[in-house]
């Protein structure tokens, strides 16, 4: 076996989002190691520490005070270190446009935010499924676009 | 100015492979990809040297039996979704059980027990990745991609793109040209 825990990040304002993101990975059963935080700019200010170890996948709310999700996904595009990392947007939005413009800022997923435990976890799992095929296989991360 | 470029990461592959090989100084065969045969056996010393020359490109080698069944899986998977000839006149489960001679009832339980996935649907990812790279790269239109594919027609190459992605392909090609145009 070979299965070694994905190491995930979830940055989000809203610590009842954070507590019921928590309790819904734990559940899933692929290993995983989470790290929080409440804002954009305390994950920027962590991630960007020289000999940082990088994440398997950044789990960010749209809204949130002082750094939103989109303004970090943007200058984590423009950091050398760090722009390769695959990025989830966790959005209350469900339009078209809204899903389309993230992507094009270059989010790899984006993921409608659902009110219940059980299709969070449903989510949780498929979309780290499929990121843990992205980092153990030959595919192109570049392209990798899913909207859930 | 921009310039486009076209490039096969199996000859990427191969030279660097064949680049760090040849510093061992024992005569090799590449026995497609992820495999390499050795005209002798390596003692520890030049398979701890070669470990170190492969990491730096992101190579591994596999030595655990599951671990390299599952990659020889994945390889033989990649292998048909590239070449248009194998994908329309095989059947994955009939070419995976030829090709590596085991049973597919047992490659397919190794394979879901160390992926989280099964060959199935890992064969439907890979080849929806072929597609978005032919869209991307080759610059391929709908028809052609669900014709070099072999989906029966653009209409099931779309429902399966749309069932994996969760965006059309056209939706898909918009966001790629601007993300180009953003460049």
């Amino acid at each position: 076996m070979n299965l070694d825990a994905l190491k995930i990040v979830l940055v989000d304002d809203d610590e009842d989002d954070r507590t019921f993101f928590k309790d819904a990975i734990e559940e899933v059963d692929i290993k995983t190691n989470l790290l929080l935080f409440g804002n954009g700019q305390e994950f920027m200010d962590y991630i960007t520490l020289p000999g940082q170890s990088l994440p398997h996948l950044v789990f960010l709310d749209l809204n949130m005070p002082i750094k939103n999700g989109i303004q970090c996904l943007t200058e984590i595009r423009e950091i050398p270190t760090i722009k390769d990392l695959l990025i989830a947007i966790y959005s209350t939005s469900s339009s078209d446009q809204d899903i389309e413009d993230t992507f094009i800022k270059g989010a790899n997923i984006y993921i409608n935010k659902p009110n219940d435990f059980k299709k969070l976890k449903k989510i949780i799992k498929d979309v780290l499924k499929l990121n843990w095929q992205y980092h153990t296989s030959n595919l192109d991360r570049e392209s990798f676009m899913l909207s859930i | 100015m921009k310039l486009y470029l076209k490039y096969d990461i199996n000859i990427i592959f191969r030279k660097t492979l064949e680049n760090q090989l040849d510093k061992i100084g024992i005569a090799y065969k590449i026995n497609g990809l992820g495999e390499v045969e050795f005209t002798q056996p390596l003692n520890p010393q030049e398979v701890k040297e070669l470990t170190v020359l492969l990491s730096t490109y992101g190579i591994k080698i596999i030595n655990d039996h599951k671990t390299e069944i599952v990659q020889r899986i994945k390889d033989t998977v990649t292998e048909m979704v590239n070449n248009t000839t194998i994908e329309k006149s095989f059947k994955t489960s009939v070419y995976l059980s030829e090709k590596l001679e085991y049973s597919y009832t047992y490659l397919s339980s190794i394979f879901s027990e160390n992926t989280y996935s099964s060959i199935e649907s890992f064969v439907i990812l890979k080849r929806i990745d072929r597609a978005k790279s032919l869209i991307i790269k080759d610059r391929l239109t709908l028809t052609e991609v669900a014709y070099t594919l072999g989906y029966s027609s653009v209409a099931h190459l779309s429902a399966q793109f749309k069932k994996t992605t969760g965006l059309t392909p056209t939706v898909f090609q918009r966001i790629i040209k601007q993300r180009e145009a953003n460049k």
